[in-house]
């Protein structure tokens, strides 16, 4: 028994998991005694759950940046994807009186399975391409999904849904007909059903999902063809097949953190601010800082990125500086070829072994 | 005569595209890198222009004046600090640093000037242009945006074949070792390449505040990510290709914003980006690039 829990045989990798998943119960579990001793301000409580959010759009995002080596500024858009479609559902089955619990997983399955197909959707054309133009066909998609929102009216009555995509007046409701979508003002009265407990459920299921796919074979052919397409391409890994795996995976991710999004405020609105570019850019600051191609890294920098300046009023102003700076300096920091020799010769290792210097 | 006066409002939006995909099609030509931040440093112009306008009363010519050089001098340094050491380093790597300077540069003007939206007092002043009896009005504004683009294409493409400069500039984006090799000075090339890029910015900056007169912190992006599409449906490297990409694209979102939806017409002009990669990724007069091992 004790070889068999030993963590001395654990593969490398499996350690890694399990190290991440102990991580997140751990901060789980202090999190809720605080709350049940009351010693957590409200503040920070409010926090939880978009920390939960943000963690899980991150850890999306990771996958496709770190381990398909593409760059997408649409996840965004994915997680609007996510939010509306689960939100419109749960709005249309609310006067229904379905069990609220199973509703919300519904809605958390539909919301994730959207995301997924339109990922899928986006990802046969887009990933034809590479690089600048992938990074800046998945920013268009994300700006054409906020605009399409907001143009969007659903309405609910007697004789079924109506649709428009101009205004309300053009719906031809009958009086009693209450909206589902209301074009710019969004989805209206959402119940608060995303609570800590369950965004911590989705972190660790979408944790257990990316890496059980980058450990398979499926992940190292992933990893193939983002170190070097062609060669992986020659030795007969089906390049599209993964890329697109990878990467309607990871837009169903950022479609799970729009569900919980869109259950965690009762106006669910496709505003620059919430579902624009800068969100985007927000998860892409999380993914870098907290390194490429780490989930753990992720979910930490997630976390700190958002309490920080919570925590820290006096910061809030100049939050947004300080990433940017942040996200500049790592890069200059760990790719700029003169930055790489530079930690190679003064690295701490060989300082703590007394290695020959200049010796690899 | 509305479809007319349409089509002259395209194009005129056109032509600020086209400048500033100028930036783009240059920069990426020869640094092989999207400078992500270009549609910011149209924001700082802007911003220069205002303050020194309506702050400091200076005459508006002078006002554009400063802030080219101020542009100028802004796009040398993004270059030099942030993207000269990763030149030899993973595109990705490039790619976030340039959207990291972006998310700088708007942050910074956001804490400089603030939230609010200023109204930009557009610099020109001239009487529009009355065609057919009054049935068809040209502003100023864009019969000046159209001339000055019409001179700035020429007067690049000029100076891009007839000069030393500009032929280095034509070396070091077909080979960048074998340019150096002749004794090319590539790091001064690129510099330069930022340096034009940058300085055109500051004008369309001033024609596309003139046009539509707020200003915000974040004017720059939407019209930034637009040229880029212009410069990759003109054929990204192309200076022509720019120009042509520019006045189609003007034409597509002014047209698609009379025609078919006015609130839908970002999402028309990304749907032709899209619809172009897929389609013609060299875009119009662009060169297909080989792959090598």
């Amino acid at each position: 028994m004790k070889k068999l829990f030993g963590t001395k045989n654990m593969k490398k990798t499996t350690k890694d998991s399990f190290i991440t998943y102990a991580m997140v119960i751990l901060v789980f579990l202090i999190v809720q005694i605080m709350v049940g001793t009351g010693s957590m301000s409200s503040l920070l409580q409010g926090l939880l759950v978009p920390l939960c959010i943000y963690s899980i759009a991150a850890i999306g995002l990771n996958l496709c940046v770190g381990y398909l080596g593409e760059l997408s500024l649409g996840h965004a858009g994915f997680m609007c994807v996510g939010a509306f479609s689960s939100a419109f559902f749960t709005k249309y089955m609310m006067d229904t009186g379905m069990n609220e619990i199973l509703r919300f997983i519904i809605a958390l399955i539909i919301g994730t399975l959207t995301a997924a197909f339109f990922g899928f959707l986006i990802g046969i054309p887009v990933l034809r391409l590479r690089g600048d133009y992938l990074a800046i066909v998945t920013l268009a998609f994300g700006e054409i999904i906020k605009n399409v929102m907001n143009v969007l009216y659903i309405v609910k009555d007697k004789d079924g849904l109506h649709f428009s995509m101009s205004d309300a007046a053009s719906l031809n409701m009958a009086e009693e007909g209450t909206f589902l979508i209301n074009g710019p003002k969004g989805i209206i009265g959402t119940p608060h059903q995303s609570t800590f407990t369950i965004g911590v459920i989705l972190i660790l299921v979408s944790l257990f999902v990316v890496y059980n796919l980058v450990n398979s074979r499926s992940g190292r052919a992933i990893m193939a063809i983002r170190d070097n397409r062609i060669a992986a391409e020659s030795v007969g890994i089906p390049i599209t097949k993964f890329k697109l795996m990878a990467f309607t995976l990871s837009a169903a991710i950022a479609g799970m953190g729009g569900v919980l999004y869109a259950h965690n405020l009762s106006t669910l609105t496709a505003l620059p601010a919430n579902f624009g570019y800068n969100m985007s850019i927000m998860l892409l600051v999380f993914v870098v800082l907290g390194g490429m191609g780490s989930f753990r890294g992720s979910i930490i920098a997630a976390v700190l990125l958002t309490m920080l300046p919570e925590v820290l009023r006096g910061l809030s102003d100049y939050r947004m500086l300080i990433y940017a700076v942040v996200l500049i300096a790592m890069m200059l920091f760990n790719w700029a070829p003169k930055a790489i020799e530079w930690r190679q010769r003064h690295s701490l290792k060989d300082m703590f072994t007394k290695k020959t210097k200049g010796v690899q | 005569m509305s479809f007319i006066a349409y089509l002259i409002n395209g194009i005129s939006l056109g032509s600020v595209y086209a400048i500033i995909a100028l930036g783009y099609t240059m920069v990426y030509g020869i640094a092989k890198m999207l400078n992500f931040a270009h549609g910011d440093v149209i924001m700082i112009g802007c911003y220069v222009v205002f303050t020194t306008m309506s702050g400091l009363q200076f005459n508006p010519l002078l006002s554009v004046l400063i802030s080219v050089v101020v542009c100028t001098v802004l796009g040398i340094t993004i270059e030099k600090v942030a993207y000269k050491p990763l030149r030899k380093a993973s595109p990705l790597a490039v790619l976030i640093t340039a959207i990291g300077v972006s998310y700088l540069l708007q942050n910074a003007a956001l804490l400089v000037f603030g939230a609010d939206t200023k109204s930009f007092s557009s610099i020109i002043t001239l009487p529009a242009l009355k065609l057919a009896d009054g049935k068809l009005v040209i502003s100023s504004v864009a019969v000046v945006t159209v001339v000055t683009c019409l001179i700035i294409m020429t007067g690049l493409m000029l100076f891009i074949k007839k000069t030393k400069a500009g032929r280095a500039m034509l070396a070091v984006s077909e080979d960048k070792d074998a340019a150096q090799l002749m004794g090319i000075n590539v790091n001064g090339t690129i510099s330069l390449t930022f340096a034009i890029g940058s300085g055109l910015a500051a004008i369309a900056g001033v024609l596309l505040c003139s046009a539509y007169p707020t200003l915000t912190p974040y004017i720059g992006s939407m019209p930034g990510i637009k040229a880029f599409t212009a410069a990759v449906f003109g054929g990204i490297g192309s200076v022509p290709g720019a120009f042509i990409g520019g006045i189609l694209l003007g034409i597509i979102e002014v047209l698609g914003r009379a025609y078919i939806s006015s609130q839908l017409s970002d999402a028309i002009v990304f749907a032709v980006l899209i619809i172009v990669l897929l389609v013609k990724p060299t875009g119009i007069l662009g060169k297909p690039i080989h792959e090598k091992v």
